[in-house]
């Protein structure tokens, strides 16, 4: 009866090679073992995957965290010049997109009282995107009429000019400026003895150009510094300089960071792929009997070495495919939590995981079959 | 009976055992591994970041506004109140003395140098300073780890002077060249490159900066580097309005906040503050990576995890006859998972000794190879790695195990799996 179904069913299947179908017909019907060899296929090439990902993107990642300290370029005037006037025109037209660039106007105006203070003019919504540790009380505010002659005054200096809180003037070269503070600023460094205005009230009132422009460039320390070839081409009466501290600061916390993620992916990626053989082998080892058989049947060595490496490079392949989704899942997940922006898939990855996993599995399909070719078919059949 | 069985296991299937103890020893060395620099990192990056500078200022309390533009001082030198140098090695009697790193004074003189104005920096290169008992190396070439010298750094205790790259273009000067401050003869003993602005100006000894001005004794401001704590809301509050414990808490934790408020109660008449800049900044890094490792590790445990229970799942797959004969003899569902369980917590154990220990020396490897210091493993981890390690071996074996008693014992005799 069931003999005869069989049949049946043989002879309603389309025309296939035995070979295939004795590829598909060993998944099927052995789901369990199968399943549990594509598992830890998935997850050895989901593991990869996410840290070749993370190892490529995390670079990238941190190398924005230390665009937080700022300006990693300054461009500034000569000693007693100002820049060109079109300079900020010219940095911004070479630099790369997603560069920052502000303006600072520098100038040493008196208050009422006669003392020396310093005045800077620059552009408030620039400056608080490139210094984010600036802790200011208040911003002046843009667009309203309250913005013309704001200012953000360091905490030092509103100890002198404007103890309480109130407009105060201050002159330069004899011209008075009426300046209503918005806010406090403190930094802990030299801004806090500083009165901010911005730059357009700045340049009106003392008639200076800027002189110093602060820039924030991402990238590694070569291509810092080919943007500051690129700058200092146009701009050859300013010092285009790098500030060192936090260049070479950044580079050697990234230089280990890079050392400690290459580590620790060699050392998942090595036990994912052992974790891998030693599955794999157990399952090719525990079908011993299908090989016994095979051969038994007058299969050439060649024939059998051939089904079972077909077997597995099918199963690293669907195993890499699913596990490359997995990962990039998990690395997106793991961007997204610990750096609040999403890791990019990287498909150049692709090609690696999918060929380390064939490898693998043949690697593990190889060994015991090579092994199983010693013994007779006879002795493996009857359980010895 | 229990104990022979699980014996002769042990003594009769080396191979087998073997096979599954490398794995365990294998996934609880990558763990250990792992945990011990995940653990460690935040120490060491924050050491690393100790490179960006000092993240801490003390100033005089009384301070008249810099009038600073560039690096070139405006202000009056008579301006101003001063810190006393004799103070200085107090702050290595503070609280949180071994977070301290380094620190340099600052005296900022005007001096004209070949027709020129510009700043001589008095300050300490790497001064040997005692306190109490202890012997201690200071200054610019640990707290400003970016500046470098094409010649020689001057000694502390000499006349020399060191001459920032860009002036010594300006007046043609070199290292070794004599140059004349204020009608006194200094050798050039360096050219010094910073990037900003002391490549301007004239770095000299604290006690030659001194003498210019005629104020022996007088610092203008100390810059500390100090390991810290990320800042979070407790660390921003008012120490005055803290009582009790919770003050106790907010001063014993390595803030920057309670740095600063320690560096104020050590130095007289001074006023501490963050630079904001580094200090603000190295918190972010530093959880950013932290976390980053976290997350690492837990995919490394994961996987340690996986092969662990493939590897005890194929050995227990592979004794199915031996389960079928134990139970065709009359033993219960109960007995045979307990000699099972018995089998993998005893190779749990053994083997996560030595995969601890490999462990342990795989992360020391690291440490020195990468950070140039040791990655120290603390010995509660070995509990919790043994734990973790059993834990792990029992749910790889569980489910093969069920399987394994689950099946017919007349199948498995017959070898028909």
């Amino acid at each position: 009866m069931n003999f005869e179904l069989a049949k049946q069913r043989r002879s309603a299947a389309p025309h296939r090679s035995m070979f295939l179908r004795m590829l598909i017909r060993a998944a099927v019907l052995r789901r369990g073992r199968a399943a549990d060899a594509l598992l830890a296929m998935v997850v050895a090439a989901g593991v990869t995957t996410a840290i070749l990902n993370l190892y490529v993107d995390t670079q990238t990642k941190l190398r924005e965290q230390f665009r937080n300290y700022g300006a990693n370029i300054v461009v500034v005037a000569r000693e007693g010049e100002g820049l060109p006037a079109d300079a900020l025109q010219m940095v911004r037209a070479t630099l790369p997109g997603g560069s920052l660039t502000v303006p600072f106007g520098y100038a040493v105006a008196r208050t009422s009282d006669g003392r020396s203070i310093v005045v800077s003019g620059t552009d408030f919504d620039k400056v608080r995107k490139l210094d984010s540790w600036w802790s200011v009380t208040a911003w002046p505010q843009k667009g309203a009429e309250s913005e013309a002659n704001a200012a953000l005054v360091g905490i030092r200096a509103a100890k002198v000019v404007t103890p309480q809180g109130r407009p105060f003037d201050l002159s330069f070269k004899g011209r008075k400026i009426h300046l209503a503070p918005a806010g406090t600023l403190k930094t802990g460094a030299a801004e806090d003895n500083r009165v901010y205005l911005s730059l357009s009230d700045f340049e009106s009132w003392t008639g200076l150009q800027p002189s110093t422009i602060e820039i924030a460039v991402s990238g590694s320390a070569q291509e810092v510094n080919s943007t500051i070839r690129d700058l200092q081409r146009p701009l050859p009466l300013a010092d285009v300089r790098p500030v060192r501290q936090i260049v070479e600061g950044e580079a050697r916390v990234l230089g280990k960071m890079r050392s400690t993620l290459l580590a620790s992916a060699v050392l998942i990626i090595l036990t994912a792929a052992l974790c891998l053989l030693a599955t794999l082998t157990g399952w090719v080892f525990d079908r011993r009997r299908d090989f016994a058989i095979m051969k038994a049947l007058g299969a050439s060595a060649a024939l059998i070495n051939g089904f079972f490496a077909a077997e597995a490079a099918a199963l690293g392949a669907v195993g890499s495919v699913l596990g490359f989704a997995l990962g990039v899942g998990a690395a997106t997940w793991i961007g997204r939590a610990n750096f609040h922006a999403p890791v990019a898939p990287r498909l150049s990855v692709f090609p690696v995981v999918l060929a380390g996993s064939i490898l693998v599995a043949l690697l593990a399909a190889i060994v015991p079959i090579s092994l199983l070719q010693r013994f007779q078919p006879a002795n493996i059949l009857r359980g010895e | 009976m229990f104990v022979r069985l699980v014996y002769e296991s042990f003594r009769r299937q080396k191979r087998r055992k073997l096979l599954a103890g490398v794995a365990v020893t294998l996934g609880v060395c990558v763990a250990t591994a792992m945990i011990a620099v995940a653990t460690d990192i935040g120490d060491k990056i924050n050491r690393e970041l100790r490179a960006i500078g000092a993240n801490l200022v003390v100033t005089p309390q009384e301070d008249t506004l810099d009038v600073e533009i560039g690096g070139v001082n405006l202000k009056p030198p008579s301006d101003g109140a001063y810190l006393n140098e004799a103070d200085l090695p107090k702050i290595k009697g503070m609280f949180w003395r071994n977070n301290i790193v380094g620190f340099a004074p600052m005296l900022p003189v005007s001096v004209t140098v070949a027709g020129t104005n510009t700043t001589l920096l008095g300050t300490y290169f790497a001064k040997q300073i005692q306190f109490g008992k202890q012997d201690f190396v200071t200054g610019v070439r640990i707290t400003h780890p970016w500046w470098r010298v094409e010649g020689e750094w001057p000694d502390d205790g000499s006349q020399n002077v060191l001459l920032g790259e860009r002036l010594a273009a300006k007046i043609g000067s070199h290292a070794g060249d004599q140059i004349e401050i204020a009608g006194q003869h200094h050798l050039i003993s360096g050219i010094l490159s910073t990037g900003g602005v002391e490549d301007d100006q004239i770095v000299a000894p604290l006690s030659l900066a001194q003498q210019f001005i005629g104020k022996p004794g007088a610092v203008r401001r100390i810059y500390v580097s100090a390991l810290t704590k990320p800042e979070d809301a407790f660390a921003r509050r008012d120490p005055a309005s803290l009582r009790g414990p919770e003050y106790d808490r907010w001063y014993c934790s390595p803030y920057p906040q309670s740095i600063a408020y320690q560096l104020q109660e050590a130095i007289p008449h001074s006023h501490a503050e963050q630079i904001r800049q580094v200090a603000q900044n190295e918190g972010t890094v530093l959880s950013r990576i932290k976390g980053l490792m976290l997350l690492i590790t837990v995919a490394a445990l994961l996987a340690s995890a996986l092969a662990v229970s493939a590897a005890m799942a194929t050995a227990i797959f592979e004794r199915r006859t031996e389960i079928g004969l134990m139970k065709a003899l009359g033993a219960g569902d109960f007995p045979v998972s307990a000699l099972f369980f018995a089998e993998a917590t005893l190779l749990a154990l053994i083997s996560g000794l030595v995969g601890f220990l490999g462990g342990a020396l795989l992360a020391r490897q690291i440490g020195r190879s990468i950070f140039a210091s040791q990655i120290t493993i603390e010995p509660v981890l070995l509990p919790i790695i043994l734990a973790i390690a059993i834990g792990v071996t029992f749910a790889g074996s569980a489910l093969a195990i069920r399987r394994a008693v689950k099946f017919d014992p007349v199948y498995a005799l017959r070898g028909e799996a």
